[in-house]
C-alpha cells in the first residue's frame, strides 16, 4: 500500500469502479479500496439469504426459502435501458462480456388502482385500455410525431420549437388529456415529478425516444437486468480496471484522508500505512464532512412466492406509479425479478417498492406499492439519506459521487460518472480508444 | 489423437474458423479459470497455450484477461472462455464473479515456492466451497524446467491432488512442457453430451454491438 498512485478510489459501489475502470484504461496508476470484504457497497446483490437478514436485525429463516446462497438481493432496485448509457458503457469497455442479462418481461404504469401495460407503438396505443376512443387517435399522433422528429432535421419538428417552446405547449398541441400527460411523462419518459412540463419539450423527446428504442433492441420492454443481480455491474467494472492495472484491496478500513498545502489531497492512511496519491474518487459515506443531505429515499424489500397480479405471471416487471394518481409529488416505483434471474431460489420473487421521502411517515408513502405486491412474506426496509457533494473537487482533489436516486434504471447514475471524469482529468473519456485496444482479446 | 487449432470465438463470429474437422462437429464451451498466488506462472501458462509464447519477464497481468482457445477432442469442438485473475488474487480481492459458472479451473504452484502449494490447497478448498459442485479441477506444478531447485516433491504434489480428485501435472510454460496435455486433460474430463453442464446455467444473453446476436452462449447448440 506505501506506494504513489495518480488515483485512489474509494468504495466499491456501481459509479465507482466505472471511475476506476476508466482511469485505468486512461493509463492512471490507480489503488481501490474498500472497507468492506465484499464488492459493491451500496450496489452489491446480498447473498446468502441469511445475510440479508442479518443485515435487518431479522432471525434468520432457516429453510423456508430455500438454499440461501441461491440468493443474490439488490439493495438498491434498477434497470439498465437496453439502449442506456450504461449499456453503451458496458458495450465500449468490453466488460459486457464478463455478464449476461434478462429482458424484463414487462413494463406497466399505474391508473385508478389497477395497473396497466406502457403503450409504445401505434399499435399498443390503439389496444390500450389506458385511453379512450379519441384519445388514442390524438396520442397516435404524438408517437408518430416523436418517432419521426429529429434533433437536427427542423422539418421534422412541424412548426414547433422545442428549445423554445415546454412540454405542456407540445401536449397541448396534440391534445393530449391531462391522464395521457401523466404516463407519457412519468411511464414513458421516466420523470419522477412534473417539472418537465414547464421545461423545453426537447429533452422529453429524447427520453421517450430512449424508452422506444431501448424497446426495439431487445423486445418485451425497454429494460434489462443481469443475470446473479445488479452486484456483477461493479465486480465487471472491477474487473476492467484490474485488468488495465489497477490494484484492489478489500476489507482495509480507510482512517483518514491525507492533506496537504491549501487542502489539496496527498493521500490516505489505513492504520500506520499511507499511501500517497494526487486524486481521490469516493463515494459519500468515506467523506462525510463533505457531504450534504439532498433528500431521503424510501426502499422496500420484498420476499413473495408470486408474480403480481394482473401481469400475465411475468417473471419480472417494472411498474411504475405517477405521482398525481396517488397525490403525490414524485413517483413511486415498483420492480419484480425472481429465479429466473438467479438472484431468489427456484419459485421465489424479489420485489422492491421505492420512491423519494415526501413525509414524516415514509412508509405509509410507498403502500400503494406494497398493495401491488401482496400478499408479501417477509419486508426489509430502509431509508437512506440522499448526499451530494458540497463542492465540485477541483481545490480538493477530492471528487466525490452522489448517492443512488430513486429512479428506475442507470441513466442518472452514469451523467454523474463521466461529469466526474470530467471535473477530475478535464476531459471527456474516450470510448474510441479503449475498444480499440480491447480488439485483440478475443483471439 | 487430438490436434489444436486458433479460431475466431464464436462471440465475435467475425474469424473464419479453420477446417479442422467435419461440419457434424459437436462445439462446446466452457469458462476456465486461473488460481494461484502471484508470479506462480498463471499468465504464462494461458500465454503458452493460447499463442505459443512465453516473456522471461511477464509483467504482472494487464490488458488481456480473457482469452479464448479451442481444442478438438474426436468429434467435439472444446473451446475454453479462460480467465485470468488480472493480479485481483494478491490481496484477496477476488470477486465471486470470477469462479461464478466456471466449469474448469487451473489452480497453479510453482515447484520451487512452497507457499505457493500451501496457497493452491487454500484454492482448492475455496472452490470447492463457491464454485459449481461439478467443477473439473486441475492442478499445475509450474517451473518444472527448473526441477533441479524443486522444494515440492512431484510424489506429494500428486498425493495431494488423487486424495482431491484433482487432475495433476507438472508444467513448464517455458519450454511448453505438458501444457497443452493439462487443458487437453481437462477438455476430456468436462462432460459434453449436450446440455449435461448446461444445468443450472442461466439462459442470459451477452449484450454484443449487433442487434441480431441473440446468441445465449451456452454450450453445445
Amino acid at each position: 500500500m506505501n506506494e504513489e498512485y495518480d488515483a485512489i478510489v474509494l468504495g466499491t459501489g456501481l459509479k465507482e469502479c466505472i471511475l476506476s475502470g476508466m482511469l485505468s484504461v486512461s493509463g492512471k496508476k490507480v489503488l481501490h479500496i474498500d472497507r468492506n470484504k465484499y464488492y459493491g457497497g451500496e450496489s452489491a446483490s446480498i447473498t446468502p439469504l441469511e445475510e440479508l437478514f442479518q443485515r435487518f436485525n431479522v432471525e434468520s429463516p432457516g429453510e423456508k426459502y430455500g438454499r440461501g446462497r441461491d440468493w443474490n438481493v439488490d439493495l438498491i432496485p434498477k434497470f439498465l435501458m437496453a439502449n442506456g448509457q450504461l449499456v453503451k458503457l458496458l458495450i465500449h469497455t468490453g466488460v459486457t462480456r464478463y455478464l449476461e442479462f434478462k429482458s424484463i418481461e414487462g413494463s406497466y404504469v399505474y391508473k385508478g388502482g389497477k395497473i396497466a401495460k406502457v403503450p409504445v407503438d401505434q399499435k399498443e396505443a390503439l389496444a390500450s385500455d389506458l385511453m379512450g376512443m379519441f384519445e388514442k387517435r390524438r396520442f397516435r399522433n404524438f408517437l408518430v410525431y416523436v418517432q419521426d422528429f429529429k434533433e437536427d432535421d427542423p422539418k421534422t419538428w412541424k412548426d414547433f420549437d422545442p428549445s423554445k417552446s415546454n412540454m405542456q405547449a407540445l401536449y397541448d398541441k396534440f391534445g393530449l388529456d391531462k391522464n395521457t400527460q401523466d404516463f407519457t411523462g412519468h411511464a414513458l419518459a421516466l420523470f419522477r415529478d412534473d417539472e418537465y412540463l414547464n421545461e423545453p419539450a426537447a429533452n422529453t423527446i429524447r427520453r421517450i425516444k430512449l424508452y422506444s428504442d431501448s424497446l426495439a433492441r431487445y423486445g418485451k420492454s425497454p429494460y434489462l437486468y443481469p443475470m446473479y443481480g445488479l452486484g456483477e455491474l461493479p465486480q465487471g467494472f472491477a474487473r476492467l480496471s484490474a485488468i488495465y492495472g489497477g490494484t484492489y484491496m478489500l476489507d482495509k478500513p480507510i482512517d483518514e484522508i491525507v492533506l496537504g498545502e491549501g487542502g489539496k489531497v496527498v493521500g490516505v492512511r489505513s492504520g500506520d500505512e499511507v499511501a500517497k496519491c494526487k486524486q481521490i474518487y469516493c463515494d459519500p459515506s468515506y467523506v462525510p464532512d463533505r457531504v450534504r443531505k439532498k433528500g431521503k429515499v424510501i426502499r422496500c424489500i420484498c420476499i413473495l412466492d408470486h408474480p403480481v397480479a394482473n401481469t400475465k405471471d411475468a417473471l419480472s416487471t417494472q411498474i411504475i406509479i405517477p405521482q398525481k394518481q396517488v397525490g403525490r409529488k414524485s413517483d413511486i416505483y415498483v420492480s419484480l425479478v425472481s429465479y429466473t434471474h438467479q438472484v431468489a431460489a427456484k419459485g421465489w420473487f424479489v420485489g422492491m417498492v421505492s420512491t423519494t421521502v415526501e413525509s414524516d411517515q415514509p412508509e405509509n408513502e410507498i403502500k400503494p406499492g406494497l398493495d401491488l405486491l401482496e400478499p408479501i412474506a417477509q419486508k426489509f426496509i430502509t431509508i437512506s439519506d440522499y448526499l451530494e457533494p458540497i463542492d465540485n473537487g477541483i481545490d480538493s482533489q477530492i471528487f466525490i459521487s452522489e448517492s443512488y436516486d430513486a429512479t428506475t434504471h442507470f441513466e442518472t447514475t452514469c451523467l454523474d460518472v463521466l461529469d466526474i471524469f470530467k471535473r477530475g482529468t478535464g476531459e471527456d473519456f474516450d470510448f474510441s480508444k479503449i475498444k480499440h485496444e480491447l480488439g485483440d482479446e478475443d483471439q | 489423437m487430438a490436434t489444436t487449432a486458433r479460431s475466431g470465438g464464436n462471440a465475435s463470429g467475425s474469424t473464419a474458423q479453420r477446417p479442422n474437422g467435419t461440419q457434424q462437429n459437436k462445439n462446446c464451451q466452457f469458462k476456465l479459470v486461473l488460481l494461484g498466488e502471484s508470479a506462480v506462472g498463471k499468465s504464462s501458462l494461458v500465454l503458452r497455450f493460447v499463442k505459443g509464447q512465453f516473456h522471461e519477464y511477464q509483467e504482472s497481468t494487464i490488458g488481456a484477461a480473457f482469452l479464448t482457445q479451442t481444442i478438438c477432442i474426436e468429434d467435439t469442438v472444446v473451446k475454453f472462455e479462460i480467465w485470468d485473475t488480472a493480479g485481483q488474487e494478491r490481496y484477496h480481492s477476488l470477486a465471486p464473479m470470477y469462479y461464478r459458472g466456471a466449469q474448469a479451473a487451473i489452480v497453479v504452484y510453482d515447484i520451487q515456492n512452497q507457499d505457493s502449494f500451501q496457497r493452491a490447497k487454500t484454492w482448492v478448498k475455496e472452490l470447492h466451497k463457491q464454485a459449481s459442485p461439478n467443477i473439473v479441477i486441475a492442478l499445475a506444478g509450474n517451473k518444472a524446467d527448473l526441477s533441479n531447485i524443486r522444494v515440492v516433491e512431484y510424489e506429494e504434489a500428486k498425493q495431494y491432488a488423487e486424495e482431491n480428485g484433482l487432475l495433476f501435472m507438472e508444467t513448464s510454460a517455458k519450454t511448453g512442457m505438458n501444457v497443452n496435455d493439462i487443458f487437453l486433460a481437462i477438455a476430456k474430463k468436462l462432460p459434453k453430451n449436450d446440455g449435461a453442464h448446461n444445468q443450472g446455467a442461466p439462459a442470459g444473453r451477452r449484450l454484443n454491438d449487433n442487434e441480431n446476436n441473440r446468441q445465449t452462449n451456452n454450450c453445445c447448440k
